[in-house]
């Protein structure tokens, strides 16, 4: 087995102008530019992207599933955030 | 407290949300995914060798374009898949050395050679043929990274059959040696093809408690039953047999019957008695070790430049 592995990158891919960039997978490459063209040969085979992002993954910082709850049940009991929750009578048109 | 963990998981799964890397999951579950992305992931790999043996002596240029886009494919499938894997905790040097050990297993569809330009329709239509009817339902399967890699991947494998049943329906077309070529390929590749569903329901212990979380949702003797009924009606339009005189239309199962399976052929063939198991294992590791340097100088290059702009930066 050969010394230490090439780092791990996150693949972003912008399917089409106009649209965001999308998760798509990972892969291993020793820097930036040898990440984008692998992602290119691995992600983009089929025209799939117009742009590519990649991430050193070790950069990534994401929140705890475990906390999943706590984190976003404040937003459950706000169902005024929503156009739906305001009755409004038929005749008012365009809004 | 385990047994709490376990029961939400439980019914995460039974309600079909997908478990992803960070979620809590039972040990057993992280092993089994690892044993079988990874061996997924090699078997991809391993499998460009029989394809690769043809792209030099592809018969014209539209083939061999073709056949080198699929064996490209087949190295991004595993690509795929071993970083599916790593989201699990495993690394990829260790995967490596699990396959280069001879640890891990692959497919053992790739332990046979291709002799002929015909086997490579055969591969298409059969291996790959087999390979989605596996891989369909793995699309669902419950550990998201898998599945995301599996739609990826299947969305990918149809022209890979496809190309395979013309090469096949074009030598059928063919002169009489063309057609005994393409049969014989056939004769060749049936039957390891439906051994690669595994061992019959009765003979695979894990299958249970893999269906109870949803990595499969199909055993091995339904996916192969659906294999032999659809190929066995796709044969008509090449005008050529499947190898086996048993195989016939059952009214009252509402499939086909099919004959006895060499069982003894498959296991030796997994215990690395096939006929190409030790050529295989050898290119792999040769093209490992002798890429050692390219993997260093890449490394090396990489921490010069590094280091380079940390000086223009200060
Ligand atoms: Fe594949
Ligand atoms: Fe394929």
């Amino acid at each position: 087995m050969s010394n230490t592995e090439w780092p791990l990158w996150e693949v972003f891919i912008r399917s089409k102008q106009g649209l965001d960039h999308k998760h798509v997978g990972s892969l291993h490459a020793a820097d930036a530019q040898m990440a984008i063209e692998n992602a290119r040969d691995v992600y983009t085979r089929r025209m799939e992207g117009v742009s590519i992002w990649v991430v050193e993954s070790q950069y990534v910082h994401a929140s705890n599933p475990a906390e999943a709850g706590a984190l976003y049940d404040p937003a459950n009991d706000k169902a005024y955030r929503h156009p739906t929750f305001y009755n409004l009578p038929d005749k008012v048109k365009h809004m | 407290m385990e047994k709490d963990f376990e029961k939400i998981f439980q019914d995460k799964i039974d309600q079909e949300i997908k478990i992803e890397p960070k979620d809590w999951m039972p040990e057993k579950y992280r092993q089994t995914l690892i044993r079988q992305i990874s061996q997924h992931a090699h078997s991809e790999i391993v499998g460009m060798l029989p394809e690769g043996n043809w792209i030099t002596r592809a018969p014209n240029l539209r083939r061999k374009a073709i056949l080198l886009a699929k064996v490209q494919d087949e190295a991004g499938h595993g690509l795929y898949l071993y970083s599916a894997a790593e989201t699990l905790g495993i690394s990829r040097d260790e995967m490596y050395d699990q396959l280069h050990s001879g640890k891990a297993k692959y497919s053992s569809i790739f332990n046979y050679p291709t002799l002929s330009w015909a086997d490579i329709g055969a591969i298409g239509w059969l291996v790959d043929g087999a390979a989605i009817m596996n891989q369909v339902p793995l699309c669902r399967t419950s550990f998201g990274p898998y599945a995301r890699a599996m739609v990826r991947i299947c969305k990918e494998e149809s022209f890979h059959q496809r190309q395979g049943f013309e090469i096949l329906l074009t030598l059928g077309k063919g002169t009489e040696a063309q057609k005994r070529m393409a049969q014989d390929a056939i004769d060749r590749w049936w039957w390891p093809s439906i051994m690669m569903f595994g061992p019959t329901d009765d003979e695979s212990p894990n299958t249970l408690q893999s269906m109870k979380w949803k990595i499969k949702r199909f055993t091995n003797d339904e996916l192969r039953q659906k294999f032999i009924d659809v190929c066995a009606e796709q044969i008509k339009v090449l005008g050529l047999v499947i190898p086996d005189k048993d195989l016939k239309w059952n009214g009252s199962t509402g499939h086909y019957d099919f004959g006895k399976i060499n069982w003894d052929e498959f296991w030796q063939v997994v215990q690395g008695n096939g006929p190409c198991n030790k050529q295989r294992l050898e290119t792999r590791k040769k093209a490992w070790e002798e890429g050692a340097w390219v993997r260093e100088a890449a490394t090396a290059y990489a921490e010069k430049r590094k280091q380079k702009q940390a000086v223009t930066a200060a």
